[in-house]
């Protein structure tokens, strides 16, 4: 314990130096900034500013990395409240109720919501990194591709309850999404699957491409047919901050939130993603009224920007204590780390312990000048509401564009952005939901991976699933979730739930 | 009609070396074909910035991910030959496709200029920790004896660790070997550390760190000399399997056509940033080896393209393994 203080000691005297401070702030603001334009995402902020680093020693540089990275998952939720659109896989659920807080006139509250949520959630997460980051390993370890596969059933299973309508469109969404996560270049063999002989498909449809064309482009589209729609937004705003009555509702949300997402973003292949829609599922089951869920209920934006927060903290654990990165960020990190002559892995910790430590209490750091920088703003977001939609959307759409073709420098995914755009306003022209099938779609691909790897490892032995004990009780969950909906008591029930 | 169009060409050829001498006068883009923060990335980086200063224009790196590759390569096979659009391109896109991918759309020895080889990183053959056998001929012996008990993992097909793994497997005779693919490195490591899996082949430079700190057992490099990274990990001559020689190497490639007195400004600019320091502090760090005289030369680095080429693809054919339709 007294290591754990001495530590943490030397890395706030680290982080707390004026040059690493100023990075950090910068780190900060530019996440922010990232994250509020739409499709711009964190990934070709950071590869973009990599070469400017240079010129900074190795802890500062990755100080203002790491800034961007947690930024920009603080400033994706403002886009997602108030424009519907998800910067990231991970702020999908929060245009669900965020945005129809934002047209009821609570945006703020909202936005002051999700801001205080993620510092709650930032600060446990730092802690936790910094306290059981090394035992936490562990768990990233036993986590194999029977338990990968298990989990994502459970998830699958949760996002029949993202459904604000009817459950057979939800459903039929999800596979929808399952069956597009197939498109691409067959992991195992390498055979170009459902690609119509067209290369650039043979890597598959990038999320950002699919969630800008049926969220942004789809959502500009259904804006502009009917203008009185903005209206509701532009009307009144609200007190800023939420207010007595939201910061009780939102407490235990954000508890739970905190905890959930935390232990998702250790496990490896993004498991952080997973963190806003279980927080969002358990909080709807949970709810003594879910039928406000969809309706611009506030606890289901405390719930997953908390989870999403914290899980964008932990997924640095397994890059700082094994070297290996979770998710493509962190592969951008651990290339940040290496040009800087880190060598990333499990000696970081005791060969660099200014960097690893002074990462950590620059953590903290961060997501106090997240919140500082993110309250005072909330004014000025809601203000940018009251812009007349005719300057707006353009803005939209150019970002949305630059942001696309940054991800690949590939003009095809900005066409084929536009072509899931016309898709996303037709799905929801005839009453479908986008997010079930942005969900079956991020879940389908991890799915079908760890499925077969893990009946690659096993031999084509189906037990391999119910012998290992983690994974059993994952299906048991899943089994369970099902039983609960089938069940023709509890069916009435559940459709008093979905009931729109 | 013929003077004319010798003039004509006379005056192409003037214009060019015209443009030439000039030559560099914008910034110049080095296409990464892969995601950033990947081994090829990271190399490219690293002498972007004394290229820069050898050339007096910005080098900037560009990532053109997909298709294991082959979107950057081909784009740059079809850019304009001008020095502006370079390619940092791997054993992998100019050398293992050829027998990887049967519709390619260039051929690594004769669509590119080549000039110069970066760097390369020898590949070992590692194991989980545990994994019963203490060598290397005991490890081959235990696979060969127990083949359904076995499984390999690899970074998915088309990379460096699934085609080196191939060549590996039939020079060792393992017949076929169970084989789980995981989307880059990262994930297969992690698998490999928790013991999901047992062994597998790749680069030293994403290795060395576990292997140092004990997370998983190495068995051979598969260079000719030990690496200073490792320095108790036998070559795969002393642990018994000769034949067994390959690096995965980077090396920069302009589109062909370009014209001679830019390739000679690009040729000597590499090999000022392969002479720079910090290149070589970074790259002993990753446990790279740097390119011999010969190698940072454009008839050196065709020799080591065409003679991976000629390795690889046999075995690569061999082992039925495609990429694309």
């Amino acid at each position: 314990m007294s290591d754990l203080v001495m530590n943490l000691a030397h890395g706030f005297s680290v982080a707390f130096s004026l040059s690493n401070l100023a990075l950090c702030l910068i780190g900060c603001l530019v996440g922010t900034l990232i994250g509020v334009l739409p499709g711009v995402g964190p990934i070709a902020t950071i590869a973009m500013l990599l070469p400017l680093t240079f010129k900074v020693d190795p802890t500062g540089a990755l100080i203002m990395l790491a800034g961007i990275y947690y930024g920009a998952q603080y400033g994706g939720s403002t886009t997602a409240i108030l424009v519907n659109i998800p910067g990231e896989a991970t702020s999908v659920v929060t245009t669900l109720d965020g945005h129809q807080m934002a047209r009821r006139g609570r945006a703020g509250a909202a936005l002051g919501i999700a801001a205080i949520g993620s510092f709650i959630a930032g600060c446990f997460a730092t802690v936790m990194i910094a306290a059981l980051g090394a035992p936490l390993t562990k768990l990233a370890l036993i986590f194999g591709p029977a338990e990968y596969f298990s989990l994502m059933v459970m998830g699958l299973v949760f996002a029949t309850v993202l459904a604000r309508g009817s459950i057979i469109k939800a459903v039929g969404m999800i596979l929808l999404g399952l069956l597009m996560s197939c498109v691409g270049q067959d992991l195992e063999t390498g055979v170009d699957r459902l690609t119509m002989g067209w290369t650039e498909l043979s890597d598959g449809v990038d999320f950002a491409v699919l969630a800008m064309g049926v969220f942004g482009f789809a959502e500009v589209i259904r804006n502009l047919e009917n203008p009185e729609a903005r209206d509701v937004v532009k009307g009144s705003i609200g007190s800023l901050l939420p207010n007595r009555d939201e910061f009780r509702r939102s407490a235990a949300p954000i508890a739970r939130g905190t905890l959930i997402g935390s232990i998702l973003g250790i496990l490896p292949g993004n498991g952080a993603l997973l963190g806003p829609f279980a927080s969002y599922t358990i909080e709807k089951k949970i709810a003594k009224d879910p039928s406000r869920f969809g309706h611009g209920a506030i606890e289901g934006v405390a719930g997953p920007e908390s989870a999403n927060n914290a899980g964008a903290q932990t997924s640095f654990i397994p890059l700082l204590t094994l070297g290996i990165p979770p998710n493509a960020v962190m592969a951008l990190m651990v290339g940040a780390m290496t040009i800087h002559g880190i060598v990333p892995g499990p000696q970081v910790m005791t060969k660099s312990p200014d960097l690893f430590w002074g990462m950590i209490a620059s953590m903290w750091i961060g997501n106090l000048m997240l919140l500082v920088i993110n309250l005072p703003l909330v004014g000025m977001w809601v203000k940018l509401l009251k812009v007349p939609y005719r300057l707006m959307f353009p803005a939209i759409m150019i970002f949305c564009c630059i942001g696309i073709y940054s991800i690949n420098n590939n003009p095809i995914e900005v066409m084929l952005t536009a072509f899931f755009g016309l898709f996303g306003y037709l799905i929801v022209k005839m009453g479908f939901e986008p997010a079930p099938l942005l969900l079956g779609y991020v879940l389908g691909k991890l799915m079908e991976e760890n499925l077969r790897r893990a009946m690659i490892i096993s031999r084509g032995d189906v037990a391999v699933f119910v012998e290992r004990p983690i994974s059993a009780v994952l299906l048991v969950i899943a089994a369970l979730m099902i039983c609960i909906a089938i069940l023709p008591s509890i069916n009435k029930k559940r459709d008093e739930v979905f009931a729109e | 009609m013929k003077i004319m169009s010798a003039a004509a060409a006379a005056l192409v050829l003037a214009a060019g070396s015209a443009a030439a001498q000039g030559y560099p006068n914008k910034p110049i883009t080095v296409v990464v074909p892969f995601a950033a923060g990947g081994p090829t990335d990271i190399t490219a980086r690293i002498v972007a910035e004394p290229m820069s200063k050898a050339l007096g224009q910005n080098v900037l790196v560009e990532n053109v991910a997909g298709a294991a590759g082959q979107t950057g390569s081909t784009r740059v096979a079809g850019a304009a030959p001008d020095g502006y659009t370079l390619i940092m391109g791997h054993m992998g896109t100019h050398a293992a496709s050829v027998g990887l991918n049967p519709n390619l759309k260039y051929d690594p020895a004769t669509s590119f200029q080549p000039i110069g080889l970066a760097n390369a990183s020898p590949i070992v053959v590692v194991a989980r920790k545990d994994f019963p056998a203490k060598d290397l001929k005991e490890f081959i012996a235990y696979v060969q004896k127990n083949p359904d008990k076995v499984t390999q993992a690899h970074a998915g097909v088309g990379s460096v660790s699934s085609t080196t793994c191939i060549l590996f497997n039939a020079q060792a005779k393992l017949g076929k070997v169970n084989a789980a693919a995981y989307r880059g490195t990262g994930p297969a490591l992690n698998d490999l550390l928790g013991g999901q899996v047992d062994f597998m082949c790749d680069q030293l430079t994403n290795l060395a760190p576990q292997i140092n700190a004990g997370g998983i057992k190495a068995y051979a490099v598969a260079s000719a000399a030990r690496s200073p990274a490792i320095p108790d990990v036998p070559t795969s001559t002393e642990a018994g399997l000769p034949g067994y020689r390959i690096e995965s190497w980077n090396a920069l490639f302009a589109p062909k056509g370009t014209p001679p007195e830019v390739v000679a400004k690009l040729v000597d600019a590499l090999d000022k940033a392969l002479n720079d320091e910090t290149t070589k502090k970074r790259f002993a760090e990753l446990g790279s080896l740097l390119p011999t005289a010969e190698e940072r030369k454009p008839d050196g680095l065709l020799a080591v393209v065409k003679r991976d080429i000629d390795m690889l693809t046999p075995t690569l054919k061999a082992s039925g393994v495609t990429i694309g339709n």
